[in-house]
């Protein structure tokens, strides 16, 4: 001990390193830039097409000085109405659908083969990107706003009965025992035990959801999902920036304003 | 305590009085209004036999898909590299200048309450709002379409994200900590590496491999606008309807998100 600390005096203090192990440490950096190596040399850039394309990039920028809202405009507001929505809806049934799913994920409510098909349900929907889902539900229910409206309930069920399944396995025991030594049957258990520990953040949970859908459904226009990705696509091909730059900036407000009502709500009910 | 009388005066317990349950059912009638009618727009645009027919056309596309033609791996697997860089590489550019941004959003390391903190904000919020498939196809259209239109996407995408994240993080500090180094005399800098920086550390780790396994998922359709990856395989394999190979491409993908949220998790695991 002493001896130590003799050879430590008259050093000046060094920052331990972050990683103790010197093989490991070095290890890991040589690793990290060989792979950074390989990673930048199967990236081929076209210099000549960027600097090209830096000049509609910049005409871009400018179109968010003069955003046009109003030559597409019926188009524009057909399109958000729609967004909003897909978005409004799919939010509403996925929460209606997710409960009973999320009730079953919890390994504290739910017997065995019921938590493993919930969860089942939850690792699948988590596992595909609401792209993904729109293109096979688009090829299977036709273009329009009800596969997008299936696509993002879809994506709601995984999202928000995760959520809450952990909510309930982490929710407080006592309460809902003292419900349940009252002798309530299975449904008033759930009811008066487990229900008002959950409400309050499902109900943050469902703004956030809403909020999300939202900006997911402003991309499913893009396979023929519904929603105004279509608008948006078709102002990109036709090189019509002062239409795109006007509709993300509406999606911007939108998001905006649903993130400033999801705080205060949630700030109300907790 | 709400309680009602009926004609026979005996008291009885509610749970609402009068007024709030008027309210709460005025409440529920709207909402379900405002679903009624969003329904009906729905409902109104939608070639109803379509969907009536639905389960005989899934059955066929199913049919048509089994089984996965496997050789086809073989042209896959420079895609699956180039998803990955893309999601790799974009997160790190993302927290290169995420970390900047989030110094200058978080109320106790912003040099300027009133001019630097509003633009960080915006920054974050614009960033955030708009997806990283918006992003690919104004990148494709300005510096063409391949890997690179990808990777800046996904990098442009996360930056709001994870200076979100971190920001919140770093407004959650000790302050005591920092007060500590202070009163050794430190500087401005000397306080943000030995005071600030140790306590954000897990949170940033954290954030870091958090946005990496959404970017894996995400890179895997940016294709689908021509930013590169696999998704450029799965694009042309539908246009040209050879269902066996969009299975393999799901599949591939699939295999792809679980190994990354498997990844993530075992990372945040070791660290926190």
């Amino acid at each position: 001990m002493s001896s130590a600390l003799d050879s430590r005096i008259g050093s000046p203090w060094r920052k331990p390193n972050f990683i103790h192990s010197p093989v490991l440490r070095w290890g890991l950096l040589a690793i990290t830039l060989v792979y950074l190596f390989f990673a930048f040399n199967s990236i081929d850039v076209n210099w000549t097409r960027v600097s090209e394309g830096l000049v509609r990039g910049w005409k871009f920028v400018k179109a968010f000085a003069s955003p046009d809202f109003v030559s597409r405009g019926t188009d524009i507001y057909d399109g958000m109405v729609e967004s909003i929505i897909m978005a409004v809806t799919s939010t509403v049934v996925g929460i209606i659908i997710s409960i009973p799913i999320g009730l079953g994920a919890a390994r504290n409510i739910a017997p065995l083969p019921v938590y493993l098909i919930c969860r089942g349900i939850i690792a699948l929907s988590r596992a595909l990107n609401e792209i993904i889902v729109a293109i096979l539900m688009v090829a299977i229910f036709g273009f329009g706003p009800l596969a997008g409206f299936i696509t993002l309930s879809f994506a709601t069920i995984g999202f928000l009965a995760k959520l809450l399944a952990e909510n309930i396995e982490d929710m407080d025991k006592v309460q809902a025992e003292a419900v349940k030594s009252t002798g309530a049957s299975w449904l008033q258990w759930i009811n008066y035990g487990v229900q008002p520990q959950v409400i309050p953040r499902l109900i943050g949970l469902s703004i956030y959801r809403l909020d999300i859908n939202f900006r997911e459904s402003a991309v499913l226009g893009l396979v023929g999902a519904g929603g105004i990705g279509a608008t948006l696509n078709t102002s990109f091909d036709r090189y019509e920036y002062d239409t795109t730059a006007a509709i993300l900036l509406i999606i911007i407000a939108v998001v905006m304003a649903l993130e400033y009502l999801s705080g205060i709500i949630r700030a109300k009910v907790q | 305590m709400p309680v009602s009388e009926p004609i026979s005066g005996k008291k009885i317990w509610q749970l609402r009085s009068r007024n709030q349950t008027l309210t709460r059912w005025f409440a529920t009638f709207a909402a379900v209004s405002i679903f009624m009618w969003c329904w009906k727009q729905i409902s109104d645009v939608t070639t109803w036999f379509f969907v009536w027919d639905a389960p005989r056309i899934a059955a066929d596309i199913g049919g048509r898909a089994m089984p996965p033609r496997w050789s086809y791996i073989s042209e896959l697997w420079e895609p699956i590299w180039d998803t990955f860089n893309m999601a790799t590489l974009g997160t790190i550019f993302a927290l290169i200048m995420a970390v900047p941004i989030a110094f200058l959003a978080a109320r106790n390391t912003t040099p300027s309450t009133l001019f630097v903190r509003p633009i960080a904000l915006l920054i974050i919020v614009s960033t955030r709002s708009i997806n990283s498939l918006i992003w690919a196809l104004l990148l494709v259209a300005i510096i063409g379409p391949g890997v690179a239109a990808g990777l800046m996407a996904i990098s442009i995408r996360s930056i709001g994200f994870c200076a979100k994240l971190l920001y919140e993080a770093i407004e959650e500090i000790d302050t005591s900590q920092v007060e500590a180094i202070t009163a050794t005399g430190a500087s401005r800098w000397q306080v943000m590496v030995y005071g600030i920086v140790p306590q954000i550390m897990p949170a940033f780790a954290g954030i870091s491999v958090f946005r990496w396994d959404i970017n894996i998922r995400e890179s895997t359709v940016l294709g689908l606008v021509g930013a590169g990856g696999i998704g450029l395989q799965l694009q042309s394999s539908l246009n040209t309807l050879a269902w066996p190979q969009v299975t393999l491409i799901l599949l591939v993908i699939l295999v792809a998100v679980i190994a990354g949220e498997w990844i993530s998790a075992k990372v945040r695991g070791a660290i926190i």
